[in-house]
């Protein structure tokens, strides 16, 4: 099988899409537009989008780790700068950080 | 029977309480009270269905059924005991959770279960904000807090105040990492052993380590 290698290696700053489609997503909504860190490469999982719809021919997507600092999630975080959140997310919805090298 | 303090004269044995004869609660529902929802028709209609059919067997159904009510965090706390008495083993889990788990006649599911670490600079701990996704197969099924909309906002959210409800206050030179399991990884957490703990068995190791410093909301203690 011919698969696209994953778009990002760990250690690699994305942005998560800041969209909001209807329909079951598996994106939360508080990383959205936010700039995290890829922690490391789960696999490739069917997407969730499709399956929950019955859909058994749901493609197979790269599933990331992402690490976003609790403190770039939360404007008012209470806690401390090194805390993090990490987070689930499928490759189509990261993109490269504006300005970023490729 | 033991008369209440301060008792009062009265034919009938309730114990030690000092209970009013008169005051009567409601009667609790018993499960067919309730009626239905949909999903659990469609449950039943589905099972009976499958037995009709002859894909498994009603005790196929209740076997798996008494499996999975089976499942406890006790099963996690031996790989924890484990690694903890074997380093080799405790890179192992934190590695390859299925393969090391297998090590011990112990599945974890169908579903990859990262095993997170705490050391003296990071502590971690474990939600599913959109459900409940939860290491079902090393810990059984989750506590009803762990479904809430009040831990599931907020441990993302202020993760250092729903610790200290638990009564775990860290050092403000502790890290945290908040692991959200939104997908199709599950996690469970390997604490730190505590100090004073040198001389104890893997038996023991495994009695200290709870459900709850599993799910990463309170760390284990020596006794």
């Amino acid at each position: 099988m011919n698969r696209p290698a994953p778009r990002f290696a760990p250690g690699t700053r994305v942005r998560v899409h800041e969209r909001f489609p209807p329909g079951h997503v598996r994106t939360p909504w508080y990383c959205r537009g936010k700039i995290g860190e890829v922690e490391r490469i789960c696999g490739r999982f069917r997407n969730p989008e499709q399956l929950a719809y019955g859909n058994r021919e749901a493609t197979r997507e790269v599933l990331y780790r992402v690490g976003f600092a609790s403190t770039s999630l939360w404007p008012d975080y209470g806690g401390s700068e090194r805390d993090r959140v990490e987070i689930e997310i499928y490759e189509h919805w990261l993109e490269p950080v504006p300005g970023d090298p490729a | 029977m033991n008369e209440p303090a301060g008792g009062h004269p009265h034919a009938h044995d309730h114990g030690s309480y000092d209970v009013d004869p008169t005051h009567r609660h409601p009667p609790q529902p018993d499960l067919e009270d309730t009626p239905l929802a949909r999903h659990q028709l469609m449950q039943m209609a589905v099972t009976s269905l499958l037995i009709e059919k002859g894909i498994f067997s009603g005790d196929d159904m209740r076997a798996q059924v008494e499996r999975m009510d089976g499942l406890n965090p006790g099963i996690g706390a031996r790989l924890v005991a484990r690694a903890w008495t074997d380093e080799g083993f405790r890179q192992r889990l934190l590695a390859d959770s299925r393969a090391a788990a297998a090590e011990l006649g112990i599945d974890t599911g169908p579903i990859p279960i990262l095993v997170m670490e705490n050391t003296p600079e990071t502590h971690n701990l474990v939600v599913c904000t959109l459900c409940s996704c939860y290491p079902k197969f090393l810990l059984g099924v989750p506590p009803d807090w762990y479904k809430s909309r009040n831990y599931r906002r907020r441990a993302v959210r202020e993760p250092r105040k729903v610790l200290a409800e638990f009564g775990t206050e860290l050092g403000p030179d502790v890290a945290i990492r908040v692991h959200d399991s939104t997908a199709d990884m599950r996690y469970m957490i390997l604490p730190a052993r505590p100090a004073g703990t040198e001389g104890m068995s893997e038996a023991e190791l495994a009695r200290l380590v709870t459900r709850d410093s599993l799910i990463g909301v309170t760390v284990p203690r020596a006794g």
